[in-house]
């Protein structure tokens, strides 16, 4: 019960928040092949819309003979919610710790709002918001207290209407008075939230916003993403794809320290090996079923699951419904779904070969 | 905005973070309580045995109950920060590494001076049951107040370098110890010794008493003011703040 009354809330402050921009099918489309095939979209290719607030030309780090971030370079717009997808391990946090200002680069150049972070660090970091992973805060301290903390920090001139706002967005309002060290997971998370919002960021990074919250508390953090989005420019980490279907406008997928995939959420369910396939199920056993469908050139393969029931694989990954229910118009059915890309069978088909 | 833009900010937190854990409280007791019974022990300060108006006996015991008292407090100052991962929220705030470190070295430093304060009615009963040198008590509380400076730069950079709030705690109370002894007669002359060797038993003497904390604090304790007691003190400070400032840059993603 504890995050009941946060939507309604949220959708006051932004209501034009469900129009994000579901931009265009990147040209640049991802491969589906196990290969390391950089294929970066160049700026402006997904969703132009607004100005340029991060850029990160041929940023690298290394941690010793690893290479955690390995010469990537993107730029992130206004309006933009860029999701960054990867395996364990795979360079998301050190990219965010870099362009955070925490880590240094061994290589390469950070732009955020126009400030360079090497030369102009405070200034950068002044337009960034920022959830480490784990949301880490002072335990001991009340919400209030640690969010004047952070409002003195980043000198924001009227420190208690900042908080009110923001305990009201966060819907932290009723334990703003509770030592953080005494609050569930999920309110921790929305404290951190609460100090990346509080001076109302150009730039947000979130490291695993929704990581460990129960359903309940992931849908609070991601309607409020998605409520602040239309005005900010957003990057989150995660490893929940569903998360990315939900509130990114782009998506990349990171392995290695390299850029595998950079497009639309829409262009990546596309490409996931799984769009498009079509569940046929027949009252009655027929073991030719899966030769005659094979014979048809619209079918790239046929998975039997049993006797009566198969999976059937459309050739370029284009919707064959339609001619499916032509070539058995005679045939009796028990059951026919036309099955969605999955992001997860992209994630693997791209990551796997490079991980293991 | 300049390089110290934030230290107010993170000063004051640690400076109110004392006081709002049992932490602060349990040192000043055990301080308070530990410098006054040495004080007026038979065993140790005397104080009532030799009938004078002096603090000779509060201040012989100061740096002894430092070496204990002063790391427990700069431990957590780092360690806790990186064990908890809030040195990453810190450090991506508009806050240079050198305000944070500032920031919570003289919040440190307060709360030490806040705790000498508080020692303070043994100077008024000195002064109601004789006529005291005040120059000296001035002196040598300001003695107390630098030795607690040292002492926190040197223990703030072990907890720079650990995650372990009990590692850094030994390493600190290891180190101040050393600077300690090392100007003890005994450890001179142990030295002068080893060094005759080489013909060089005196030089080595007086650069080891010159590097000691203890030789510096007694010459305050004595009432004396020297420009070269207060050059060594803040050189001293100065030197372990840059080392563990150096040191945390290294190691605070680790």
């Amino acid at each position: 019960m504890e995050e009941n009354n946060t939507s309604n809330t949220m959708a006051d402050e932004a209501p034009e928040a469900s129009s994000v921009d579901t931009a265009p099918a990147s040209e640049t489309a991802p491969t589906s092949e196990p290969a390391p095939a950089v294929t970066t979209a160049p700026a402006g290719a997904t969703a132009p819309t607004g100005e340029t607030l991060v850029s990160v030309d041929n940023l690298t780090k290394h941690y010793g003979p690893i290479r955690a971030v390995d010469g990537i370079s993107f730029e992130v717009r206004r309006g933009e919610v860029l999701g960054f997808l990867g395996p364990n391990g795979a360079g998301k946090t050190t990219a965010m710790r870099l362009i955070t200002g925490f880590l240094e680069p061994d290589a390469g150049r950070i732009e955020v709002a126009g400030h360079d972070l090497a030369t102009d660090s405070l200034a950068a970091r002044q337009k960034i918001g920022y959830l480490p992973e784990n949301a880490p805060a002072y335990g001991e301290m009340t919400v209030t207290g640690f969010l004047e903390f952070i409002g003195e920090a980043r000198d924001i001139s009227d420190i208690p209407q900042a908080i009110a706002r923001v305990l009201k967005m966060t819907a932290l309002t009723k334990v703003q008075h509770q030592t953080i060290e005494t609050l569930s997971k999920g309110f921790k998370r929305r404290v951190g939230l609460a100090q990346a919002l509080i001076h109302d960021p150009e730039v947000l990074i979130l490291d695993e916003p929704t990581d460990g919250l129960d359903p309940n508390q992931k849908a609070v953090v991601q309607q409020l993403l998605a409520n602040i989005a239309s005005n900010k420019c957003i990057i989150v980490s995660t490893h929940i794809l569903d998360e990315v279907e939900r509130i990114c406008t782009r998506a990349m997928i990171i392995s290695q320290g390299q850029i595998l995939v950079d497009s639309t959420p829409q262009d990546l369910i596309s490409q996931a090996p799984s769009h498009n396939v079509i569940r046929l199920t027949l009252q009655d056993d027929d073991p030719a079923l899966a030769s005659r469908l094979e014979a048809q050139d619209w079918c790239s393969r046929v998975e039997v699951r049993s006797a009566s029931s198969v999976d059937i694989y459309p050739e370029g990954g284009e919707n064959h419904l339609v001619d499916l229910l032509d070539l058995i118009k005679d045939t009796p059915i028990q059951d026919v779904h036309l099955q969605e890309g999955r992001l997860d069978d992209l994630f693997r088909n791209v990551t796997e070969g490079i991980t293991t | 905005m300049s390089r110290f833009t934030g230290l107010r900010s993170v000063f004051k937190r640690e400076f109110k973070g004392y006081f709002a854990s049992p932490l602060g409280y349990i040192f000043i007791v055990i301080f308070l309580v530990a410098s006054g019974w040495l004080t007026l022990s038979r065993d140790f300060g005397r104080f009532l045995e030799l009938r004078q108006a002096s603090l000779d006996p509060f201040f012989t015991y100061i740096p002894w109950l430092f070496v204990v008292l002063v790391p427990a407090v700069a431990m957590r100052l780092w360690a806790e920060e990186r064990k908890t991962g809030t040195v990453e929220l810190l450090f991506t705030l508009p806050i240079t590494l050198e305000a944070s470190y500032l920031g919570k070295f003289l919040a440190g430093w307060c709360f030490l001076s806040f705790s000498l304060v508080l020692s303070l009615p043994l100077v008024f009963q000195v002064a109601r049951l004789g006529d005291p040198d005040w120059g000296v008590i001035f002196t040598g509380y300001l003695g107390c107040v630098l030795l607690a400076a040292a002492y926190l730069s040197i223990g703030m950079l072990f907890s720079a370098i650990t995650k372990n709030q009990v590692v850094a705690f030994i390493l600190g109370t290891t180190a101040t110890v050393a600077f300690l002894i090392v100007g003890l007669p005994q450890s001179l002359e142990t030295i002068g010794k080893y060094f005759d060797v080489i013909g060089l038993g005196g030089y080595a003497e007086q650069l080891f008493l010159s590097l000691s904390v203890t030789d510096h604090f007694d010459t305050m304790t004595r009432g004396l003011l020297e420009v070269g007691t207060l050059m060594f003190f803040i050189l001293f400070t100065v030197g372990w703040l840059i080392c563990g400032m150096v040191a945390l840059d290294r190691t605070k993603a680790s």
